[in-house]
């Protein structure tokens, strides 16, 4: 082939898959048209990656068959096996394998550019140390992520003293290290004397540490934003990869994974009440252990049986279900499905009212919920629900503990002061299912379950609701 | 409304750059003045891309915000671009490798993000009609 009329074709591909992106994240904005938006999506990476390979700089192809074939090996099954309950997991470890990909890139190309006379220049040479540090960062902290997460590594948070000060010399080290290179590697490497290999080694192994100094203190509940964090970031690296490569489709895919991760990030930092940097330095966990100040000392619950429950279920005309990560986790979801298709057949209505924060990652419960056949058009977010408690006969919190206390709104006093949480305190009456009174994640006591009205309804999720289906068919 | 005109500026940025030069094609190191201006061409991309994207993305429901991850994370993986030309190009052959590894790598997400993707979107239905 004329290798211009080449060349035109591998940017024409680009340009298609620029706007293919675009479009279809833009299909995402609404559930019926999500589907048809990714399959354009993914034809862009297709046609994308056809055009690169003809490329003419590329001379032999045996090397990158052997990586297609192994990643396809590895990706395919991983894209159709993993169970959705793990996806925050999967999603994690997936930045891990982006991420190594970008940081590989940054890598080559800086030793590439050893050879070339003139070295990168600055601007290429930023967009290299960039790529590097903040791609090498993100696979360990990802990796760190998907250990917490996945159990081997353990959900509560990891401080020792001067932690913030050793954390912050490392990063300041890598950073320094990133200027220097750039004041005297830009214009390649110097005649003698050179040690820009070492300490670009160097400055990548310290942003390998940072990515697990950074994880360790944050404890797994925070683990949605630490992954839209991550998510951020390792968009942000593969644009920098861009820049160093001068390849506008990267720059755009980059900055749109970016500006997702982001968003995402601030979403559920809002969620939780908290600034972006209390997040990352607070290590929330370990503080608020001592400073739940309220006792559950002269309070009592009230529990019912199943039966009873059932009775008030069976019988309510509007029921709002508050799906909490402890439903996922007793696998409850299919009994609760059956529930509420139970409540409508006897004309009740039924929603859920899903909390930003009711999954391990943003919108986990959405997806867990839609797995068991729960129809999309049941499932609102806090905005949208927060006003219906009032006129709702039975709230029925599933496992969800912190979104649901009142304390949030009344305790100033409260580590959760000032959260979002959903009114559940409105409903004419609730009830509780859990396994027992342990505290939820901020380890405090949630004042709702010793409200007059409110029922706890004790055991696993999945077996008490299986009895309380039963119960109400019978009714 | 403000997503499609910020996607017209953004294809159409990308396709200025395009007309503007060939040297953002290939990094063949010449030092120059169309060097920096297609280095400032590239920094308008980012933003408007970056713009484009926030824009989008702030309409995307909770709903769907796992799908979302999952999908930007498959789009990000066109990094597997770079990495081919590293795996495929003239270049000592521990470079090559370090590409091939890469691909790997980038071609796990690529497959398995858009696989996962599309096998969450298939479970959102709306309820059926009473029949």
């Amino acid at each position: 082939m004329n290798p211009e009329i080449g060349a035109l074709f591998v940017q024409v591909a680009y340009i298609a898959a620029s706007a293919a992106f675009i479009l279809g994240l833009r299909g995402l904005t609404k559930p019926d048209t999500a589907r048809r938006g990714m399959q354009l999506a993914a034809m862009g990476m297709l046609l994308a990656v056809i055009g690169t390979l003809l490329n003419h700089q590329i001379i032999s192809y045996d090397l990158i068959i052997i990586g297609l074939v192994i990643g396809t090996a590895i990706g395919l099954p991983m894209g159709l096996l993993v169970p959705m309950t793990a996806m925050p997991q999967r999603i994690a470890i997936s930045h891990m394998f982006g991420a190594l990909a970008v940081t590989l890139v940054g890598i080559a190309e800086f030793l590439h550019y050893r050879d070339v006379p003139g070295g990168p220049g600055v601007i290429k040479m930023v967009a290299l140390g960039f790529e590097t540090v903040f791609g090498a960062l993100t696979i360990t902290g990802s990796f760190m992520a998907f250990g917490k997460l996945q159990g081997f590594i353990s959900g509560r948070p990891i401080t020792f003293p001067g932690q913030k000060i050793i954390n912050a010399a490392i990063f300041v080290g890598a950073i320094g290290l990133w200027i220097y290179l750039v004041a005297t590697q830009s214009g390649g490497p110097a005649a003698s004397g050179d040690n820009g290999i070492l300490l670009f080694g160097l400055m990548t192994v310290l942003a390998l540490v940072i990515g697990v100094t950074l994880v360790l203190p944050i404890g797994g509940a925070d683990m949605p934003v630490v992954v839209s964090l991550l998510n951020s970031y390792a968009g942000l690296a593969a644009s920098a990869t861009g820049f160093a490569i001068g390849n506008n489709v990267l720059i755009v895919a980059g900055a749109l994974d970016g500006a997702s991760g982001f968003i995402l990030s601030i979403l559920m930092s809002k969620a939780m009440n908290r600034s972006f940097a209390n997040v990352l330095f607070g290590a929330f966990g370990g503080e608020v252990a001592a400073a739940s100040t309220k006792s559950s000392e002269g309070l009592t619950t009230r529990s019912v049986s199943a039966e009873d429950a059932a009775m008030r279920i069976g019988y309510a005309r509007n029921v709002i279900i508050i799906p909490g990560y402890g439903m996922a986790v007793a696998q409850a979801q299919h009994a609760v499905r059956e529930l509420a298709e139970l409540i409508e057949k006897r004309g009740g209505r039924v929603r859920f009212a899903i909390h930003p924060v009711a999954g391990r990652m943003p919108g986990h419960m959405n997806v867990l919920l839609a797995e068991a056949n729960v129809p999309y058009d049941h499932l609102f977010d806090l905005d949208e629900i927060n006003e219906e408690f009032h006129a709702c006969d039975v709230a029925l919190v599933i496992g969800a503990n912190d979104v649901t206390n009142p304390a949030a709104k009344t305790d100033p006093a409260s580590p959760i002061y000032g959260m979002p949480i959903l009114n559940v305190q409105d409903a004419e009456q609730v009830i509780v299912v859990k396994r027992g009174m342990a505290t939820g994640f901020a380890g405090i006591e949630n004042e709702l379950f010793y409200l007059e009205k409110t029922s706890m309804l004790f055991g696993d999720a999945k077996s008490v609701l299986s009895q309380v289906v039963s119960e109400v068919k019978a009714l | 409304m403000f997503s499609v005109i910020a996607t017209a500026l953004g294809v159409a940025t990308v396709a200025i750059t395009l007309v503007s030069g060939p040297s953002t094609t290939a990094a063949s190191g010449t030092a120059g003045g169309t060097l920096v201006d297609a280095q400032i061409v590239e920094v308008y991309v980012f933003l408007l891309a970056a713009f484009t994207g926030y824009q989008i993305i702030t309409k995307v429901p909770p709903l769907l915000h796992t799908p979302l991850m999952a999908a930007t994370n498959a789009i990000s993986a066109i990094s597997l671009v770079a990495s081919l030309v590293i795996a495929g190009a003239e270049r000592p052959f521990y470079i090559n490798v370090m590409g091939a590894v890469a691909v790997a790598a980038a071609t796990i997400n690529v497959v398995g993000g858009f696989v996962i993707t599309d096998r969450m979107l298939k479970m959102f239905k709306k309820t059926e009609a009473p029949k």
